[in-house]
């Protein structure tokens, strides 16, 4: 049991095994409704939407990842999480590629974690983040739909009293070779379910997908064009009520006392709440009705110790870090390069910056739920349902089979959706009303002021040269925030952050840096100001990206050398990194003369297990005004499971990561975040958006992610396009407010 | 008591004078397929139609709807039929997480009824709704592939 709740604060997953006193505990399948009547507990099964493991369903479970109903419809049970990436069509994809079914037939479920636990964690991880959806599970739900298959075809050949070597499965119809009968899912997965499942299960080759592998359309799009699409924040429930909360606008600060005398008077309002130390709610008929009362509670803060921290007080600390020696950390080191620099005939140096940014999810934080003396349930957007089931287990003071979550479509994650401050806030207002489900929505505003940020770093960069103009030495220093050390102190190692190197590490299948220096020194001073930091769509890699991709072209055009020669040269030991980069180059012809006024810039990295590259074009106009025309990227992710939905993850990591880009900055002022709404933190909107061409070129062997990869090489590709058209080198984000006129 | 048309549905709901029509629809009358994503009529999730032009709920009051003929996304096409727009949106794969995708979609319809066949200019002058996932390029391809039709 502890080490589910351990794993609130844990992102690294494999250590995870849950107690199977859990399962013993009591919350058997079919037992999801405890409280309430029959009517309440039939709407609240609407939202569960796991109503075939409510045992209501006429129809059979063959393996615990397919459901097959008489009229031969296919339940295919996801555990991930969807929150717009598509992860639910390709894990179905997947299962039914195995499985042999009839596409047309499929439609998806999601299981609870409260059914996984008393399971014994049949659909094994929840997790949705560093895009791990589909890559991190693609072995075991493809067995979960081979089992079936095997299964199901058994059942047929039993039923006809042949061998099973004679029948074969496709499109859900089971058919017995030398007679020519057939019989089709629906009709034997009674029987199949009874079947002990096979030991060996072999998986097929992927060049003989048909489900799999194609550019099928999601299966969740219709709701989403007509409003019928349940979210978090639209859940109802008999007898809900709404709250409106206003945490401590500085991090680590607390409530010393507040005046609801006036809030309490007001229409619609049923009760003002402390919760947790640092925040008071207004809970209350409507939404709108609370959030009114809410802005009109007094409240006295103890600011705490951090009241006095701004943005410059948070880069003087960084620029300490730039050149320190105390609380540093090494990530990749080979030669010795403070020598070969010391040594240098050349020497050239440059410091960049990255700001706090914000995940600005669609949907904003919220959480509905309902906690009697005995039993606590929530209803939200998660994109981990075991560490929102432990959240709400540790908040609510019932063990966990006493708990469940029930988890709705996600209005955006971005990673804010991996920790659970609103479920524990929420579950804390219920406790105080017990017996009557509260929805708890953050406004705008405290979404934007308690969210989790990208984290601050600076980065120094030097790099040498010998005589022949041949890069001997290179030497990155990162200064800033560790997540690690904010998430989950117990994973640093000795100290060290080693998830800060993303896309820096000498070996692995996370991220390989690419370049081959003869002396290179990459090192972390960690300083960690009180901002939480958090996992933000492409995480460490993005700022490493970053600075690499950009010094990269500096130290190109400081010996005047192409900057595509000029990173060859240096790939040639890693041809996977190179293929993805000539691609780029190739389709954007580079080398070849751009259109009039256009200009290009190019950048590569790999993550999350995929390579990615970017040629970015763009335009500067006499007064400094950017338009990014177009950008060719591509990615190299291994097996592409649906290359028509891995062109929108493309085109939409670019919309995110050039809105940070241009725009994305959280500042800090008096200890809180200053903006507030999309007026003060602007993001990208359709004028803005370049023509993105992809090129999807998986070359087999491995699975890379889909979902953050092509974020990383966006800004880069792009700030070296610029530096091409007007010889500035941005070196701090964001551009907002920089001069882009020519040099 | 305020009185709405919604959809071609009166509703007589009780709520104060500063109640934004977004949260009347949502809140009081039930339909949820619009959104909130902003509240400063920054986002367009919210939007909606008000006498045939897109409005964006969250910063006009219900109170102003009074005797006004509201569409919500629910009430776009005629029930069990689905509008040009959505009929492009299915088509397209336009949605990713689909938060935004109501009010882009009653942003784009309102659009159509003035310019049935807009240039990329125009989308971009008048689409302004923000999608955090990043759908732009699809949406531009969905409207030009509704135009005509809407
Ligand atoms: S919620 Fe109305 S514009 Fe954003
Ligand atoms: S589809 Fe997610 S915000 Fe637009």
């Amino acid at each position: 049991m502890t080490n589910i709740v351990s794993r609130i604060t844990s992102p690294e997953r494999r250590s995870f095994l849950v107690s199977t006193s859990a399962a013993a505990g009591g919350l058997a399948l079919g037992m999801v409704l405890p409280f309430g009547n029959e009517a309440q507990a039939a709407e609240r099964a609407n939202y569960s939407s796991d109503t075939t493991l409510l045992g209501k369903t006429p129809g059979n479970e063959v393996t615990a990842w397919v459901f097959i109903k008489p009229d031969d419809t296919v339940v295919i049970r996801i555990a991930r999480s969807e929150m717009g990436q598509g992860t639910m069509t390709g894990l179905a994809q997947l299962v039914a590629e195995e499985l042999d079914c009839d596409w047309a037939k499929v439609t998806t479920e999601f299981p609870t974690p409260g059914q996984n636990l008393a399971r014994n964690r049949p659909w094994k991880d929840f997790f949705t983040a560093g895009s791990r959806g589909i890559r991190a599970s693609n072995e075991f739900v493809r067995q979960g739909g081979a089992t079936a298959r095997m299964m199901l075809v058994q059942a047929a050949a039993e039923k006809w009293k042949v061998p099973v070597a004679e029948c074969s499965a496709a499109s859900s119809v089971i058919t017995h070779g030398p007679s020519g009968r057939k019989i089709s899912y629906g009709k034997v997965a009674a029987a199949a379910a009874k079947i002990e499942p096979p030991k060996e299960v072999k998986l097929k080759d992927s060049k003989d997908w048909k489900i799999a592998g194609k550019p099928l359309k999601r299966l969740d799009t219709a709701p989403k064009t007509n409003g019928t699409l349940t979210y978090s924040i639209d859940v109802k429930l008999p007898g809900m009520l709404c709250a409106a909360i206003r945490d401590c606008p500085v991090f680590g600060g607390t409530v010393k006392s507040f005046d609801a005398a006036k809030a309490e008077k007001m229409r619609g309002v049923k009760k003002v709440v402390q919760v947790g130390k640092s925040a008071v709610a207004v809970v209350a008929d409507h939404w709108w009705e609370a959030k009114v009362a809410c802005d009109a509670v007094t409240i006295d803060w103890d600011l705490g110790p951090n009241a006095n921290v701004s943005s410059a007080s948070i880069a003087a600390i960084l620029k300490e870090g730039l050149d320190a020696s105390t609380n540093t950390y090494v990530g990749n080191e080979n030669g010795d390069a403070k020598a070969a620099i010391a040594k240098g005939v050349k020497k050239v140096e440059a410091v960049y910056a990255f700001p706090y940014q914000h995940h600005a999810t669609m949907e904003p934080m919220n959480a509905t739920a309902l906690w009697t003396a005995d039993r606590c349930e929530v209803w939200t957007a998660t994109q981990d349902g075991e560490v929102a089931l432990a959240a709400t287990s540790e908040s609510s003071g019932h063990p966990l089979p006493k708990c469940d979550v029930h988890k709705l479509p996600l209005g955006g994650g971005f990673g804010r959706r991996t920790t659970h401050d609103f479920v524990i806030q929420a579950v804390g207002i219920a406790k105080q009303m017990p017996g009557v489900p509260v929805k708890l929505i953050w406004s705008r505003e405290e979404d934007m002021t308690h969210g989790r940020y990208h984290p601050t770093t600076q980065c120094k960069m030097t790099g040498s040269f010998d005589e022949n103009n041949n890069l001997t030495g290179l030497h990155m220093r990162i200064s800033g925030q560790s997540i690690i050390a904010f998430v989950a102190p117990h994973n640093l190692v000795n100290g060290k952050d080693p998830f800060t190197f993303q896309g820096l590490n000498a070996a692995g299948a996370e991220g390989v840096f690419g370049y081959t220096v003869p002396n290179l020194l990459i090192d972390h001073a960690m300083r960690n100001p009180h901002i939480p930091p958090h996992f933000w769509r492409g995480v460490n890699n993005n700022q490493n990206s970053l600075y690499l991709e950009s010094f990269m072209d500096e130290l190109a055009l400081s010996v005047n050398q192409d900057p595509l020669e000029f990173r060859r040269k240096l790939l040639k030991d890693h041809p996977k990194h190179l293929a993805v980069l000539n691609a780029v180059a190739e389709r954007a012809g580079w080398g070849k003369p751009a259109p009039e006024g256009v200009f290009r810039g190019l950048s590569q990295h790999m993550g999350y297990g995929s390579y990615v590259a970017a040629c970015a074009e763009v335009s500067v106009s006499k007064e400094g005004a950017l338009k990014i025309h177009r950008i060719v990227a591509a990615t190299d992710c291994g097996y592409a499971v649906n290359p028509a939905q891995i062109e929108r993850q493309i085109a939409g990591s670019f919309a995110y990561g050039l809105s940070a880009m241009l725009f994305g900055e959280c500042t800090v002022k008096d200890g809180a975040i200053e903006q507030k709404n999309f007026d003060t933190y602007r993001v990208m909107r359709i004028n803005e958006m370049p023509k993105v061409e992809a090129i999807v070129m998986p070359s087999g062997g491995f699975w890379g992610g889909v979902g953050e990869p092509t974020i990383f090489v966006a800004a880069p590709a792009v700030l070296n396009a610029i530096a091409a058209a007007t010889g500035k080198r941005i070196r701090q984000l964001p551009i907002k407010d920089q001069d882009l006129r020519k040099a | 008591m305020t009185r709405l048309n919604v959809n071609g549905t009166s509703h007589d709901i009780d709520v104060a004078d500063d109640t934004p029509l977004l949260w009347a629809i949502r809140e009081w009358i039930g339909l949820t397929g619009t959104k909130y994503g902003c509240g400063v009529a920054q986002c367009g999730a919210c939007t909606v139609h008000i006498d045939g032009q897109p409005v964006r709920s969250c910063l006009y009051p219900a109170v102003a709807a009074v005797g006004k003929k509201v569409v919500t996304i629910e009430g776009l096409a005629p029930k069990g039929k689905m509008h040009p727009v959505q009929k492009a949106w299915v088509e397209g794969d336009v949605p990713q997480c689909g938060y935004c995708q109501s009010g882009m979609i009653m942003a784009v319809a309102a659009l159509l009824k003035t310019k049935p066949k807009p240039t990329d200019a125009d989308i971009d002058s008048a689409i302004t709704n923000i999608c955090r996932c990043g759908t732009y390029q699809q949406i531009r391809a969905a409207v030009h592939a509704a135009a005509g039709n809407a």
